[in-house]
């Protein structure tokens, strides 16, 4: 079952990330022209031999997405994909460009999560009342409307601080060990001119002193919203032989949804992560044991924990120990999030997983300049998305 | 305040009608499926686990377990400044169903997971009533 590994990231784009953003204005749709431009240039492909896009919500549209984008890229497509999977996007997007390359439909599928902000409306427009409820649908008949929000369950901060509540009571909590995560790749992201904390690392007294957001998260746990965006070109393996880097192929994918809200999970402790994980390493052929570095989706330290954990780097209730026992950080003998995380990049809304595929295509290349982990031939990459609701997971290899 | 920031509340739908009703009554009410005997909540038009729609309303005792909770210093969004910090928990019912709900009468470094807790009815308008839990 699954991807012979024929399909490879070729080209990588990436927005700095930047909290305050000072660059010219750009609407989605330019930002998406911009890095599919600057995707294809660094693999050394033309606009004419995109034939596949993959890409999620843009702003100027709410329908026809990938119509709207391939006409605005004045490319034709052969497939197009539009993914709604929150943090688990990007790899959502990955995975199904290399089936679609390996099922022979398309060569070169450009995946673009754009997230710079853009111009302000001439027409002011009246406050969306939506903006409050983020990820948690207000709409009459939604259950999320019906039976969360008027509790305040909201957002996503609430609902990481009560799977990181409920790992506390079932398997111990060190609140020391998660901020030690947040120095290591806060150690990353200092070396990663691309990340919004570029030269800022913190001390594990830094992140048990910032403010508690909601028990047992402090503020330095918590990703913080930045503008930045990024893109990758996947490609056959006909094309990715003319292309300028090492392939990055992608050999092994999961994907496995269960909830909306955690409230409903069957067990708040384990994660969709799990099962998407096992089927990348089955597929890829590979154990945990045996990639070279992990960039794992981290909205939150307990999605690092908890990834840890199920994807098969540590056994269930052991996380916190191997996070005390290991080097995490880009130099260290379990290398996690070498670009900083999106604790260290900060997180472009959706775009924030795709700061990990970026880096994994980067580690594999070898173009991670001082942070570059020596040797790097298998990547392990995980995607996360709503509360824990739907994760995804992906093996890049060189070869 | 201005209008847009009153706090959002449920608006029932002909399926979940029943569990608002019970709660304006002061019961707790779920839905059981007759084909495969599993609770279920939230309330649906099928079964969670058999999608069957052989599902039957009963009142149930309401009293349960906290399964996990946290206390959010910052509002969750603005509608819920006045109430910082939030008490946010879910219960797990004796039946086996969990529910998002609120903590109160209970001090916070009381609050434990695995705590028993009890249904305290909270009418906030002529039609709903929410429910939320106390110590038992």
């Amino acid at each position: 079952m699954g991807l012979r590994g024929e399909a490879a990231i070729v080209g990588i784009a990436e927005y700095p990330h930047r909290r305050k953003y000072d660059g010219p204005r750009m609407f989605m749709l330019e930002q998406w022209a911009e890095l599919a431009r600057n995707a294809l240039d660094d693999a050394g492909l033309e606009a004419e031999d995109i034939d596949g896009l993959v890409c999620s919500d843009i702003r100027e549209s709410g329908m026809f997405v990938p119509a709207t984008v391939v006409e605005y890229l004045g490319q034709p497509v052969n497939f197009a994909e539009r993914i709604d999977l929150g943090g688990a996007t990007a790899v959502g997007m990955i995975w199904r460009a290399a089936a679609a390359i390996e099922l022979g439909i398309c060569e070169v599928v450009v995946c673009a999560l754009p997230a710079l902000p853009i111009p302000s409306n001439p027409t002011p427009q009246p406050l969306n009342p939506m903006v409050f409820f983020q990820s948690s649908s207000p709409n009459w008949g939604s259950p999320q409307a019906e039976f969360d929000i008027p509790y305040g369950n909201l957002a996503q901060n609430c609902g990481y601080a009560m799977i990181a509540q409920r790992y506390a009571a079932q398997y111990g909590y060190d609140a020391e060990a998660m901020a030690k995560l947040v120095v290591e790749q806060r150690a990353s992201a200092a070396i990663n001119p691309n990340a919004a904390f570029f030269e800022r690392p913190v001390t594990c007294e830094d992140v048990l002193a910032s403010k508690m957001i909601a028990d047992p998260l402090h503020m330095l746990e918590i990703v913080m919203p930045v503008a930045g965006g990024g893109a990758v070109i996947v490609a056959s393996k006909e094309v990715a032989a003319r292309c300028k880097h090492r392939p990055a192929w992608v050999t092994g994918f999961g994907e496995h949804l269960t909830i909306k809200t955690p409230t409903y999970a069957r067990d708040m402790c384990v994660t969709p992560v799990g099962p998407a994980s096992e089927q990348a390493f089955a597929m890829a052929g590979l154990t945990p044991d045996r990639v070279d570095a992990a960039e794992i989706y981290d909205c939150y330290t307990i999605t690092v924990l908890l990834t840890l954990e199920d994807a098969g780097f540590c056994a269930k209730g052991e996380g916190m120990r191997f996070i005390r026992e290991n080097d995490l950080s880009w130099r260290g003998n379990f290398p996690v999030n070498t670009h900083g995380g999106q604790l260290g990049m900060g997180q472009a809304g959706a775009a924030g997983g795709m700061t990990q595929v970026v880096e994994a295509a980067r580690q594999v290349m070898g173009r991670c300049e001082q942070r570059q982990v020596a040797g790097c031939d298998a990547v392990y990459v995980s995607g996360t998305g709503g509360v824990m609701s739907e994760q995804s997971a992906l093996i890049l290899q060189g070869g | 305040m201005d209008v847009e920031l009153l706090k959002p509340l449920p608006v029932p739908t002909p399926v979940s009608r029943p569990f608002w009703e019970g709660l304006a009554e002061g019961k707790v009410r779920l839905q059981k499926c007759d084909a495969c005997r599993t609770w279920i909540f939230y309330p649906r038009s099928r079964c969670s686990c058999c999608l069957s729609d052989q599902l039957r309303w009963q009142d149930v005792s309401g009293k349960g377990t906290l399964y996990t909770f946290t206390i959010a210093r910052q509002p969750t969004s603005p509608h819920f400044a006045s109430d910082t910090p939030q008490l946010l928990a879910v219960v797990e019912l004796e039946e086996g169903v969990r529910l998002t709900t609120n903590l109160v009468h209970v001090a916070e470094a009381d609050i434990r997971v695995g705590m028993r807790v009890k249904p305290c009815f909270e009418r906030v308008s002529p039609d709903i009533t929410l429910l939320k839990f106390q110590p038992a």
